[in-house]
């Protein structure tokens, strides 16, 4: 058997996602070959090099693929892919893009977002926002999947696999990049922060998060948002945590003014400790967190952060 | 310019999902159903496209048991023209579903396709990208704003890092998330008259399509619960069981 796994990057680096995906990958078993797609991309192919477990990166950089545009991604992932027993990518937005479209046309199914591997044609994967878990077996000759990183321990990066550049260039020439309004931030990435502190509609407007963001300071952690107070209007959707948000699973969850509806739960309820503070003790988010504050933000927080 | 619009029968969003003792599946017997709400999010943006005369003619294509007229009728009433329902019991995979759409592509030749990003049932995300696929059109998934103007569509994107926009040649597919629009309700005159409008019922063997399942579900549980834990009397007490006790800051 051999994996081909596609790798999460912006050209100048590879994405953590990438080392949860290689692990789900040592776990299915087999030669894997880490694929790196982009336009100007050597250093993330360098990085990608280094991921432990890998067999070879496979680096297709040409300005075709700048963007990743999953037209063009699309037809070169099914182009070089159709030898694989398997093909995983993460379940960013990046990896749900595209890869659909390399299952069908590969005439294959998709295996959506799986948190575990049972053997290498059996995945687990969440169905009805993670209020059922699936165990799902595949019969078609290639299995795409992607796969939720939260499952999956990361690999280490003190490898050094060699690379090889792929030639193959396919343009479908039906889409183009306009342009891109990505945040700046120091803060770390929400899906690979060790702690996470999220506010929601509680918080009263997007001016307040400023509390939320001196506690995270002193943490070194990210700051997201229920839906609720994405809706409002408080802070952008990409701080988005739940089911149709980010998911993630950080050491350490604060939630802030969040009352816990099903939809943010299924994007957090895997971290290893919730802290909930809300002045509402009947908040759903305490049935979940470990250690709960009944307390009024606006005290607790800066609190919090004058003892940190 | 006509738009097709894709909607599934989902269990509503408010009804608590419950797993059968046998283990395998969710049970669905006596439980609200409801159009899935990104689909409700796709009959919006069809219906807005028409109000601005970008779009001609709506139809919407529902796939799934007889009962899946509901949701068409709920489309028609809010603003669709015409509507397909292709009857099957069984629940088919995204691949099939998207070689049925494919299909009626083939037929109806619409210059924008829209789809939910992902039914809330299976938590797939996969149809829209397959059909784009089959049919070689490209995509905008994850919809924020869409914009068409001649011959082409400006899809922005909710992606991880922030929003990204694309420009795409028509025909073309949407996929929508959550902030595109927020759906209107159906008004009662409106609902009467989605009763006399057109809906054709087919089957996937009109189309041709082999919809046979490429995956089993070998079983269905409940996830792992979480325990709750304690209440803390303050923020000292607090600031101590994280230092000393769960060791993460």
């Amino acid at each position: 058997m051999a994996i081909l796994v596609i790798a999460e990057h912006d050209n100048a680096s590879l994405k953590a996602a990438t080392l949860n995906t290689v692990a789900a990958a040592q776990q299915i078993g087999g030669d894997i070959d880490l694929l790196v797609i982009g336009g100007n991309c050597g250093v993330a192919a360098e990085e990608a090099a280094k991921v432990n477990g890998v067999s070879k990166v496979l680096v297709a950089d040409n300005a075709v693929y700048a963007h990743q545009l999953a037209e063009n991604v699309a037809l070169l992932v099914a182009d070089l892919g159709a030898g694989y027993s398997h093909i995983l990518t993460a379940a960013t937005t990046g990896g749900k893009n595209f890869l659909p479209r390399v299952a069908a046309k590969l005439d294959v199914a998709q295996i959506s977002d799986i948190i575990s591997v049972e053997s290498a044609d059996t995945f687990k994967r969440p169905i009805y926002a993670g209020n059922a878990i699936a165990t799902v077996q595949s019969t078609d000759s290639v299995k795409v999947i992607t796969v939720r990183t939260t499952g999956f321990d990361p690999v280490a990066t003190d490898g050094s696999a060699p690379v090889e550049a792929v030639a193959a260039v396919h343009d479908a020439g039906t889409s183009s990049f306009v342009k891109a309004e990505l945040a700046v931030s120091d803060r770390p990435e929400l899906t690979s922060a060790k702690v996470i502190i999220s506010g929601g509609r509680g918080m009263g407007n997007g001016k307040n998060f400023s509390i939320l963001e001196a506690v995270a300071d002193k943490l070194g952690a990210a700051v997201g948002a229920s839906r609720a107070a994405v809706d409002a209007g408080f802070v952008p959707n990409d701080m988005q945590v739940g089911q149709t948000g980010k998911i993630v699973a950080p050491d350490l969850y604060i939630a802030v003014g969040i009352s816990g509806a099903i939809q943010h739960l299924a994007g957090m309820k895997d971290s290893k400790y919730i802290v909930a503070i809300n002045k509402d003790e009947e908040a759903p988010i305490f049935q979940v967190a470990d250690y709960g504050l009944v307390a009024d933000l606006f005290d607790a927080v800066p609190e919090l952060e004058s003892k940190l | 310019m006509k738009v097709l619009v894709a909607v599934k029968r989902v269990i509503d969003y408010n009804v608590k999902v419950r797993v059968k003792s046998d283990q395998s599946g969710v049970d669905l017997a006596n439980v609200k159903m409801a159009m899935n709400p990104f689909c409700e999010i796709a009959v919006e943006e069809a219906v807005r496209l028409k109000e601005k005369g970008v779009a001609e003619e709506i139809i919407v294509v529902s796939i799934g048991p007889k009962s899946c007229q509901e949701q068409i009728r709920t489309a028609l009433a809010l603003g669709a023209d015409r509507g397909i329902q292709i009857e099957t019991d069984d629940e088919l995979e995204s691949l099939a579903v998207a070689k049925l759409l494919a299909k009626v592509v083939e037929q109806e030749q619409p210059g924008l396709v829209i789809l939910g990003k992902q039914a809330i049932d299976s938590d797939n995300n996969q149809t829209g990208q397959m059909l784009g696929a089959l049919t070689d059109m490209p995509q905008g998934t994850f919809a924020s704003e869409v914009n068409v103007t001649d011959g082409k569509v400006a899809v922005t994107r909710e992606i991880d890092g922030g929003l990204q926009t694309v420009s795409l040649t028509l025909p073309a597919i949407v996929t929508t998330d959550l902030r595109l629009n927020e759906p209107r309700y159906a008004s009662l005159p409106n609902i009467m008259k989605a009763k006399r409008k057109p809906l054709d019922a087919k089957t996937p063997a009109d189309y041709g399509v082999d919809t046979a399942a490429r995956l089993t579900v070998l079983k269905v549980e409940s996830p792992a619960e979480r325990q709750a834990g304690i209440i803390v009397a303050s923020v000292d007490e607090l600031v101590e069981k994280l230092k000393n006790e769960a060791k993460v800051i």
